[in-house]
């Protein structure tokens, strides 16, 4: 078991999942207002 | 005679099981029907590079070998031309008439971060660690981009697993979603307010995708950018024929040369280690908390929502296109033959396949920024 490897990883596996929440937010808000602005178009 | 016979005494018992590793590809192929697009190629490119002279060096081997440093090693030319195929094939209206279906694409791909720590504290430097995670990605192509970047020496085993869970999402994931929910929580129906979606909103989507994309995560620009860009050609409405090609024509030959190059990396010598069956391990072990990750989050928004929602939509999150929507709508069909979960299941399902994406690029970079790459 090598946890210092693990300790390295950490950081990567925090701030990677939470990004994907970040980026998919802004596409979800993006959409959104497409959605909004485009209707009917 | 001695001509005819000479080889034979170069026949290794690693070879004999690298041919009967390829026979099982081939079987699983034709007999179980599990991507035979690419486990047929792979395995018999598994026999192709264990024969004795290709051993050698002659001729196949290097022809493979050209092949992988033109089409993976160089600029993954031939993961990124296949999704441009992918692309064309996806319909986002699903995901468009309900954006927020995308917050189950993000939470699926839980599995490739929790197996990044379980790989790395088993002892893979990051880059292989990572490389290994993204088998979590249940996306080939990503899985491709993301070894071949950080210059991953188990490519093989990666690819093989990676594609090999993909053809086994019917099986991996039904005893998972059924371990995660109750059969109350496998009945919920969940209404499907079809919306329609505009012409302009479907051309603008990848456009607008592969620019947020490129900003944050400018790593995954070439994969989100031509995924994004076979979309393009599908929805403007001026390029039908051409939309055509990149589904059909370019994606099979895409695939025909994908899996046989992949399987110049299965040689005997690199790929009968006991870090491959680690590394297939470890794959289940993403497509696990995959789904696992997709159904958590589900739950969680089903405490805070008054529209209550089916968390087993939150499994088909994962990328693997459209097992894994098809395996949450027959589930919910089992439970309850009026339960339809099909649009909310595929609009998950191509969230995971742009999620898995962004997943691939954020991890290229900060393992890149880590390492110093």
């Amino acid at each position: 078991m090598r946890f210092d490897l693990l300790m390295e990883a950490l950081p990567v596996m925090g701030t990677g999942y939470l990004g994907i929440f970040v980026v998919t937010g802004v596409i979800i808000g993006v959409v959104t207002l497409l959605n909004k602005f485009t209707s009917g178009k | 005679m001695e001509v005819l016979i000479q080889n034979f005494a170069y026949i290794t018992w690693q070879m004999v099981v690298m041919w009967a590793i390829g026979g099982v590809l081939i079987y699983l192929a034709i007999v179980k029907q599990m991507e035979p697009t690419l486990l047929l190629p792979m395995g018999f490119g598994a026999i192709l590079v264990n024969l004795p002279v290709a051993v050698e060096g002659t001729g196949v081997q290097h022809v493979l070998e050209t092949l992988f440093s033109i089409g993976i090693e160089g600029a993954e030319l031939f993961p990124l031309m296949l999704f441009i195929g992918i692309g064309a094939m996806i319909d986002f209206q699903p995901l468009l008439t309900n954006p927020k279906l995308m917050i189950f694409g993000a939470a699926a791909q839980f599995g490739i971060f929790f197996t990044l720590a379980a790989a790395s504290l088993l002892g893979f430097e990051i880059q292989d660690a990572a490389s290994i995670a993204i088998i979590g990605a249940a996306d080939g192509p990503t899985s491709i981009f993301v070894a071949t970047e950080l210059g991953s020496k188990y490519l093989g085993a990666i690819m093989v697993a990676a594609y090999s869970y993909m053809a086994l999402v019917p099986l991996v994931q039904p005893p998972i979603i059924k371990l995660c929910t109750t059969k109350e929580e496998r009945k919920i129906k969940m209404q499907y307010k079809g919306k329609p979606v505009s012409k302009l909103t479907k051309i603008l989507f990848p456009i607008v995708v592969t620019v947020i994309v490129g900003l944050v995560a400018p790593d995954a620009v070439a994969l989100i950018g031509f995924l994004m860009f076979g979309n393009l050609i599908r929805e403007c409405g001026v390029m039908n024929s051409i939309s055509e090609t990149a589904q059909n024509a370019l994606a099979n030959l895409i695939t025909i040369f994908l899996g046989i190059t992949i399987a110049s990396q299965m040689k005997a010598a690199e790929f009968l280690q006991v870090d491959t069956l680690i590394i297939i391990g470890l794959g289940l072990v993403a497509f696990v908390f995959d789904t696992f990750g997709g159904i958590m989050v589900a739950k969680i928004m089903n405490l805070f929502s008054k529209e209550k929602i089916n968390p087993m939509i939150g499994a088909a999150g994962i990328s693997a296109f459209p097992m894994s929507a098809r395996v949450v709508h027959k589930m919910g069909l089992e439970e309850d033959n009026s339960n339809f979960l099909l649009m909310h299941s595929i609009g998950v399902n191509v969230s995971g396949q742009i999620a898995s994406v962004i997943a691939g690029g954020l991890i290229l970079a900060l393992v890149k920024a880590m390492i110093g790459g």
